[in-house]
């Protein structure tokens, strides 16, 4: 049962990666920080709605003056780009608004208040007792901050370098992973100190298997809500009209973009989608392994890899083979650790091992279609 | 793109025969790194040497990277794996050698061992030890370099990247899954079989008591016989094989390169030198060997060196090391611009922003602009009462990601720092060309 809760859990960073990588070819290192965000994120928001009875927080001022500041500066924004700039400028091309900067920042900062907003709703939700209710809004809200936090780093840093060299796009996506993990191992962000997630299920194990598998509330939990998760994706992919351009625009972003596809604000809703599920991953994962800390070398950062190894052996830019991909792999490690000798620490050896077996004997994947390479 | 050394070598062709000539960069680099241990190293403050040698190691490192990923294109992602291999590799037959040959691991080398040498004779059988253990830690991680590169050089693109980044995992989980122990009593050593000694490496904490022989002779003697094995390979038949593969393989192949044979040469001869700079990593003063330390981060750090200078750049690397060494050093206390290394420093700046810069006036301006957001930062900071040093990896990472939106080509692009305009004034300067597959 730990092994399908798991690889559903890596299933669904590894849908992060998967998607980023079908539209803008680049691995995402960033994601697994991301990730990691989503974790501390539910982590703090338990503490500010009162479920955790270890410790008693509240929203630091700070983001009261970021959000502020950001009001007042899509505002600014918005006066220059509306007013300013289309009274001053004489060239025509200057008085179309172009770069829509107000346009963004209030979307940020509206983003943001909405998610103080739903941190409130959390706090009553938990005083008036639905504890359990409390839960799933601290997930929404998870989802919300990470997947702003998803907008912002692709609007801000990869979509300077759409026409820089691949290689480029990936230094900056391990520069951003840096910045990530540095940023929050500050004392005021989340500090260095390794800390426990309050659990907000109820301890109980429903049924037994056999002797040996023991289905647990928790697991039965992880697995229901990543499944509607990725159900709910599944619809959003196949069956929508934004799904649709995201598919386009994989296929091919020049022809997308003739087709009147706004390829950019596909991008940036990939990169929203891929962070929202990693932040539901992070909530659930740090619902069933409680301990948190914030150390780079950790195994948080290993689980995104290995994710990033699901995504690869179920075909890479496929969002049904990073599904299955992630159940294999979780089935794998916990079937190697439960019944080789000595399995427990020679687990990730598998995993990568494995990766590379299909690498190279499939290099396209599970599910993955094999292209050839044209001149 | 650099085909104008060859004035260089014509001029002494004629002087010097063949075998002289073949051999005598090696000679220069003993010499350079002599002097550099022997003389100069007594005149340097305090911390200077260290920092000298921690340049030296990641010149080793950014320089045999650019083989592969700057010179033939692909891109490995575990390069930090075979600096492991190596570094356990040498440090194993160190240790434990020293155990069986004199009874303890205490150093036993001569003036050129140490980062602050013993006096004594100028060399020992212990010295003869380490070098023999450096090198066998390049061959392993060689050896190992080819057992990877074969099949998934096969591969393309960012696939390999994975494959190199699995491989490197592997190799930790490996190391640290060994048990914890390291023996430490010259009995037991002795009646361990060589074959079993490989599981005493220390595990998850780490190899403790390694002997600490690097010396700053015996890293710039690699760094500098890299270079020279970097540039030549650079201007042979094979470097110019290496980057046609870079600029289209499918061409390349067409013009009867076996591309995947190449590949693997380049692999093979980058992981050599990866593996000595990790057996030169393992015993230097201060360092724990630890398999957790040479993971993926490790490997990233080599190839931001090798972006940042410039892909298939040779001194591009080794500029981009040198300072990539010392920025995190630096940002720990930020000096005034006002010290006079500093002052010192800007200066230089600005003469070469005023020699090769395209653009003067707008490039000093940058310059200026640059100097007082510096300025201004460090001010607010102390005024604050902020302290900088925690913030310095984050200052790091946008220094880095801005690096790569402002001046994605790196710092010197695809030349060399030879080839940039003011050496060859008369020929336009040359046109860039996207790297990378």
């Amino acid at each position: 049962m730990d092994a399908i809760a798991v690889g559903s859990l890596y299933a669904l960073i590894a849908l992060g990666y998967t998607m980023v990588y079908g539209i803008l070819k680049f691995i995402n290192f960033a994601h697994s920080d991301v990730f990691v965000l989503g974790a501390w994120l539910s982590f703090v928001g338990a503490g500010i709605a009162g479920l955790d009875p270890a410790r008693e927080a509240s929203i630091g001022p700070w983001v009261f003056w970021v959000l502020a500041a950001l009001w007042a500066a899509a505002g600014i924004a918005a006066v220059y780009e509306l007013v300013l700039r289309p009274a001053l400028s004489r060239r025509l091309d200057r008085r179309l608004p172009a770069p829509r900067w107000h346009l963004n920042l209030s979307l940020v900062a509206a983003w943001g208040s909405i998610a103080v907003g739903v941190l409130h709703l959390a706090k009553g939700a938990a005083s008036a007792g639905f504890g359990f209710a409390a839960g799933g809004i601290i997930l929404l809200l998870a989802m919300m901050v990470c997947g702003l936090t998803g907008f912002c780093i692709e609007r801000l840093t990869y979509k300077p370098l759409r026409r820089a060299p691949r290689l480029n796009v990936l230094i900056t996506a391990i520069g951003v992973s840096l910045l990530l993990q540095n940023i929050g191992q500050l004392n005021w962000m989340f500090g260095t100190r390794p800390d426990r997630m309050p659990t907000l299920l109820p301890e109980a194990e429903l049924f037994t298997i056999g002797t040996a598998v023991r289905v647990r509330l928790v697991d039965v939990m992880v697995v229901g809500t990543a499944v509607v998760l990725m159900v709910v994706l599944d619809w959003l992919v196949f069956r929508t009209k934004i799904g649709r351009a995201m598919r386009a625009v994989s296929f091919s972003p020049p022809n997308a973009s003739l087709m009147g596809i706004n390829v950019d604000r596909v991008i940036s809703f990939t990169f929203v989608l891929g962070a929202m599920l990693a932040a539901a991953a992070g909530f659930l994962f740090s619902q069933k392994y409680p301990g948190l800390n914030q150390t780079a070398a950790s195994g948080w950062v290993l689980l995104g890899l290995k994710a990033f190894v699901a995504a690869v052996i179920g075909g890479i830019g496929n969002i049904r083979g990073a599904m299955l991909g992630g159940l294999l792999i979780g089935l794998l490690e916990f079937f190697v650790a439960q019944y080789l000798p000595d399995g427990a620490s020679l687990r990730d050896i598998f995993v990568f091992g494995a990766l590379i077996v299909v690498l190279l004997f499939k290099p396209s994947g599970v599910l993955g279609k094999s292209a050839t390479e044209k001149v | 793109m650099s085909e104008s050394r060859g004035d260089n070598s014509r001029a002494t062709r004629g002087l010097l025969p063949g075998p002289v000539r073949s051999i005598l960069p090696f000679l220069v680099a003993a010499a350079l790194a002599l002097l550099l241990h022997g003389a100069v190293r007594p005149l340097l403050p305090e911390f200077f040497p260290r920092v000298i040698l921690d340049i030296g190691i990641n010149v080793i490192l950014a320089v045999s990277l650019t083989m592969v990923n700057g010179f033939t294109g692909q891109f490995s992602l575990g390069h930090a794996a075979f600096m492991a291999v190596g570094a356990y590799t040498a440090a194993g037959i160190v240790y434990y050698g020293s155990y069986r040959l004199f009874g303890d691991a205490a150093v036993h080398g001569g003036w050129i061992s140490g980062l602050t040498p013993a006096s004594g004779s100028f060399a020992t059988g212990a010295d003869m030890l380490f070098l023999g253990a450096l090198l066998t830690g390049g061959l392993v991680a060689a050896v190992c370099g080819y057992v990877v590169g074969l099949p998934s050089l096969r591969l393309r693109g960012d696939y390999l990247a994975i494959v190199t980044l699995g491989f490197g995992e592997i190799v930790r989980v490996l190391i640290q899954s060994q048990t914890t122990d390291t023996l430490y009593d010259a009995q037991t050593i002795a009646e361990t079989p060589v074959w079993k000694l490989p599981q005493y490496l220390g595990g998850p904490v780490g190899f403790t008591g390694l002997p600490f022989y690097t010396s700053l002779f015996w890293v710039w003697l690699f760094a500098i016989i890299t270079l020279v094995v970097a540039f030549r390979l650079k201007e042979s038949t094979y470097g110019r094989a290496f980057l046609s593969i870079r600029e289209d393989e499918i061409a390349a192949e067409a013009m009867g390169i076996r591309t995947t044979r190449y590949k693997v040469r380049a692999f093979v001869i980058a992981a050599f030198f990866a593996g000595i700079a990790g057996g030169l990593y393992a015993h230097t003063i201060g360092i724990q060997l630890n398999a957790g330390e040479l993971a993926f981060m490790k490997s990233f750090d080599i190839i931001i060196m090798v972006v940042l200078g410039g892909m298939g750049s040779i001194s591009g690397a080794a500029i981009a090391a040198a300072i990539l060494s010392v920025l995190p050093e630096l940002l720990r206390n930020p000096p005034s611009v006002l010290h006079p290394l500093m002052a010192g420093l800007l200066v230089l700046c600005a003469l070469v922003v005023l020699v090769f810069a395209r653009g003067k006036v707008r490039a000093l301006v940058r310059l200026v602009v640059a100097i007082g957001i510096y300025e201004g930062i460090r001010r607010a900071a102390s005024a604050g009462g902020v302290n900088l040093a925690d913030y310095r990896m984050i200052l790091y990472a946008i220094a880095l990601i801005l690096m790569m939106i402002l001046r994605p080509q790196g710092l010197l692009g695809l030349r060399e720092f030879w080839n940039i305009r003011w050496v060859r004034r008369n020929t336009p300067p040359a046109k860039e060309v996207k790297a990378g597959p």
